[in-house]
């Protein structure tokens, strides 16, 4: 099914002009140890011909030396790279695998299950468009199952594949298989993604993960493979506003002035204003420069040289951006901050902050509160640790130009990096304004008189809720729609960041009216408050019995 | 009107990304040479890269004095093309000692030659950033290997402790004395590879196609007589045939197939049509499952 044989004997030049249109999907693999990822990973490389015989043959020869499978092909084996993990029969690191079939070319982040590795499931997940999540069938889901979800939902994954495996083991029972699938959708509800797509597998039979499976007729969904060559991924990123990092100035001489980038979003031509995010220096794109000719436009995802008709001062660490939508540009973002080092965060302790337009030395000054990755609970922490996720406030020597990672990943992360061992210690994810959606949702009843209610009426429940009150210029009354009040008896806890000391008294006020406690942090440029309800048992934990929730 | 980019377009920006950010970031970086089609690609992604300039690093070469006539002929031409300067070094040491694949056997001698004359450059020119045109899917010690690669002074490279490698936001500090290796086709296959040579016309070493080559059978492999330094073992003799290679190297290292493929799209077609990998061709790493990666860590590009 891979390549179309035929036409590469009989006419290969038709065949190479039909693979230029092809398109490439990034996807990650999850699973917990036993789920068979690495069988199924190997099971599409087998079948969509990209193993090759001399590799088959050191295939074969090492299913009988070290092979799980009894002497039979052991498909993991394609993929385990390194001896150690071959020793102990466990993927340790992220591995990048390749296929390609005549739709799409496909990398896979090929990411381990275990706890200790959340670093690396979300170095997988940060360029990856669709995650498979791996269920063993006579488990259903487990905490692992939890977490994996919540991570590539964390990262920005929006489209998921829950591959309900070993299908074979439980006699392809449908009701066994609807009823994970069901689990899985009510516990996944408030992650927000956009397509959760359940398919019944088996990766050592190779059950609808190429070829419709004889053994499941109810099953009226697409194969693995169908899905992987069809699914929809292709983001909004050329419409949104333009925005190019400046990597590089290319100045081989007094007339030639080039600003190399690779466009995080939006598209450009020539004549298009642009505007410098720091100095808001203006200017219009002279040329599109590129080795094969100039261009009339370039879009999102474009490695490229422009030339301005003025001559403005731009340097690497500066963004262009189009005139009437800039990215945020601050010193002291908020985000999500994934923790990769043994060594844990120091507050306050200088770090290198790397972003899509460069280097800035900064620090963490807060962590707000750490999640749970297994229970999504959120606690009160001074700090994080190794594979700990939790929301922080930075402050950088200097401002930087970001979009909220919601809207763009490539603008909206960053890395830390340890000044004196150079380590990668941490990723962050800069938070969404208090316009996004997903975000606490701000309904108001307008009066020119009084002062402003507002009704926190869907607070999503994902855990990491934040409610930005810092725009808010006048007076205001806080309210709770009655969903929200049975969210923080389960333990939850919102957390309002605040403009001043003045918005203290509204958000003090609806404490008392609902009998509910909070803790006052004054940080950095502001006031954040977590708002929660005292003597309430935590969000209930999810047991790891295979039943689900 | 939605333009998506294809896979190639996608795999070439990703490139150009990481080939500047290098350039922006290292003091004295190097793009290593070794004049085989993903050397090819490679410094056709540093052009356009930096075009109208040149690109603003040196190429080198880590030359074993094995290799074929015609790869060093293309090397010169390449270099002047791009408008480059071209480092070329040798082993000097291994060449008093007369080291040779015959003489010492492939193991040795690619150690002293190539490994050992990689490590004297990078040191001797000082470099901090070195482009290499491995590719992920070349061999699987290569999967999880890091787009930039991180090693020590001594130029050994740790698979337990890389860094983890996020969007396209690339750690490259360093301590004096460290330096990074990057690759930028870590993402390319061979299929794109050859794909994007034939979409962009990419000038290659004529012994990828297809001629009638003096060549003698020896351990299952077809070495082609390149020079007069390849003595005949008994009972070898040499043949005539159509032949070509699917990888370049050292010539008595460098096994060629037997082959009617004479143009870019023959040459395509014969690679989907076989199912043999590439690597095959070379005799190193055939020692045994792993041996890649124990070459690596101890400094093999």
């Amino acid at each position: 099914m891979a390549h179309q044989s035929e036409l590469i004997e009989q006419d290969i030049l038709a065949y190479l002009k039909s693979q230029e249109e092809k398109s490439l999907l990034r996807f990650i693999t999850c699973g917990s140890v036993d789920d068979g990822k690495s069988t199924l990973i190997g099971r599409l490389l087998w079948d969509s011909k990209m193993v090759f015989e001399d590799q088959l043959a050191a295939l074969e020869a090492d299913s009988k030396k070290v092979g799980t499978q009894g002497g039979a092909i052991d498909y993991a084996l394609l993929l385990d790279g390194l001896q150690a993990e071959r020793e102990q029969g466990i993927t340790i690191d992220v591995a990048y695998r390749f296929f390609s079939t005549d739709r799409r070319k496909f990398i896979v982040a090929d990411t381990p299950g275990h706890e200790q590795y959340t670093r690396n499931m979300v170095t997988g997940a940060s360029t990856a468009k669709v995650a498979v999540i791996l269920v063993d069938a006579r488990k259903g889901l487990l905490t692992q199952t939890r977490r994996h979800s919540f991570l590539v939902s964390l990262v920005g994954i929006r489209h998921i594949v829950l591959a309900i495996n070993k299908m074979d083991l439980i006699g392809y029972d449908e009701e066994k298989f609807r009823a994970i699938e069901e689990d899985y959708c009510a516990f996944a509800a408030p992650l927000g993604f956009e397509s959760i797509t359940a398919l019944p597998i088996s990766a050592l039979n190779g059950d609808n993960i190429i070829e419709k499976s004889a053994e499941t007729p109810w099953y009226q969904g697409p194969t693995l493979m169908h899905f992987l060559e069809t699914v929809q991924v292709e983001d909004d990123r050329d419409e949104r506003p333009f925005r190019l990092p400046v990597q590089w100035v290319n100045r081989p001489n007094l007339d030639f002035r080039g600003f190399c980038g690779t466009i995080a979003s939006g598209t450009i031509r020539p004549g298009d204003e642009v505007r410098v995010a720091s100095s808001g220096h203006t200017s219009r794109v002279a040329r599109i420069v590129t080795y094969n000719g100039d261009l009339e436009e370039a879009v999102a995802g474009q490695a490229i040289t422009l030339t301005l008709e003025d001559e403005i001062d731009i340097s690497r660490g500066d963004m262009l951006t189009r005139l009437d939508a800039p990215p945020l540009y601050t010193r002291h973002p908020e985000a999500h901050v994934v923790w990769m080092h043994d060594e844990p965060l120091q507050p306050g302790q200088l770090y290198l902050v790397k972003t899509a337009t460069g280097v800035t030395p900064g620090r963490v000054t807060a962590v707000q509160y750490a999640v749970d990755v297994n229970t999504l609970e959120q606690k009160q922490v001074a700090t994080l640790g190794l594979n700990e996720i939790g929301l922080a406030r930075l402050e950088l020597d200097r401002p930087v130009s970001f979009d909220p990672y919601g809207s763009n990943r490539d603008t909206g992360s960053f890395i830390l990096i340890d000044r004196f061992t150079n380590a990668t210690v941490a990723a962050g994810m800069v938070l969404d304004g208090p316009d996004e959606a997903q975000k606490a949702h701000l309904s108001q009843e307008d009066s020119p008189w009084a002062p402003r209610r507002i009704v926190l009426d869907a607070v999503a429940a994902t855990n990491l809720n934040v409610v930005d009150l810092t725009e808010e210029k006048g007076l205001f009354l806080l309210d709770l729609a009655r969903s929200i009040e049975e969210y923080l008896e389960k333990g939850n806890r919102i957390l309002f960041r605040l403009r001043d000391l003045a918005q203290l008294e509204p958000v003090a006020q609806l404490a008392y009216d609902k009998n509910l406690a909070f803790e006052f942090d004054r940080n950095g440029d502001g006031v954040s408050l977590l708002l929660f309800k005292r003597g309430t048992a935590p969000a209930k934990g999810y047991g790891d019995d295979g039943i689900g929730i | 009107m939605k333009k998506n980019l294809t896979h190639l377009q996608q795999l070439e920006a990703e490139s150009i990304h990481i080939i500047r950010e290098v350039v922006a970031e290292f003091e004295n970086p190097v793009m290593l040479y070794s004049i085989g089609k993903d050397s090819a690609v490679m410094l056709h992604l540093a052009r356009k890269a930096f075009y109208p300039a040149p690109p603003p690093f040196p190429l080198l070469h880590v030359d074993t004095t094995w290799k074929f006539r015609d790869m060093i002929d293309f090397r010169g031409r390449m270099a002047k093309e791009s408008g480059m300067e071209l480092l070329v070094h040798v082993n000097e040491e291994g060449v008093k000692k007369g080291v040779s694949p015959f003489t010492h056997g492939s193991a040795l001698y690619t150690d002293v030659m190539k490994t050992e004359g990689l490590k004297q450059a990078l040191d001797k020119y000082k470099f901090d950033a070195a482009f290499g045109g491995a590719r992920r899917d070349e061999e699987k010690s290569r999967a999880k290997e890091r787009i930039f690669s991180f090693r020590s002074a001594n130029h050994r490279w740790d698979p337990k402790n890389q860094r983890p490698e996020l969007w396209s936001l690339y750690n490259t500090r360093i301590k004096p004395g460290e330096s990074i290796r990057v690759f930028p086709l870590s993402n390319w296959t061979e299929l794109d590879i050859w794909q994007y040579i034939h979409l962009e016309e990419i000038p290659i070493v004529p012994l990828y196609y297809s001629a009638v080559r003096p060549v003698v059978e020896r351990d299952g492999m077809l070495i082609m007589v390149d020079d007069d330094r390849l003595e005949l073992k008994p009972g070898e003799k040499i043949e005539y045939k159509s032949v070509r290679f699917r990888t370049l190297g050292c010539y008595p290292l460098t096994g060629a197939v037997e082959s009617e493929a004479d143009t870019l799209p023959d040459i395509i077609q014969e690679m989907l049509l076989t199912r043999t990998s590439e690597r095959q061709g070379r005799l190193i790493d055939h020692d045994q499952a792993g041996s890649m990666e124990k070459k690596k860590q101890e400094g093999y590009f």
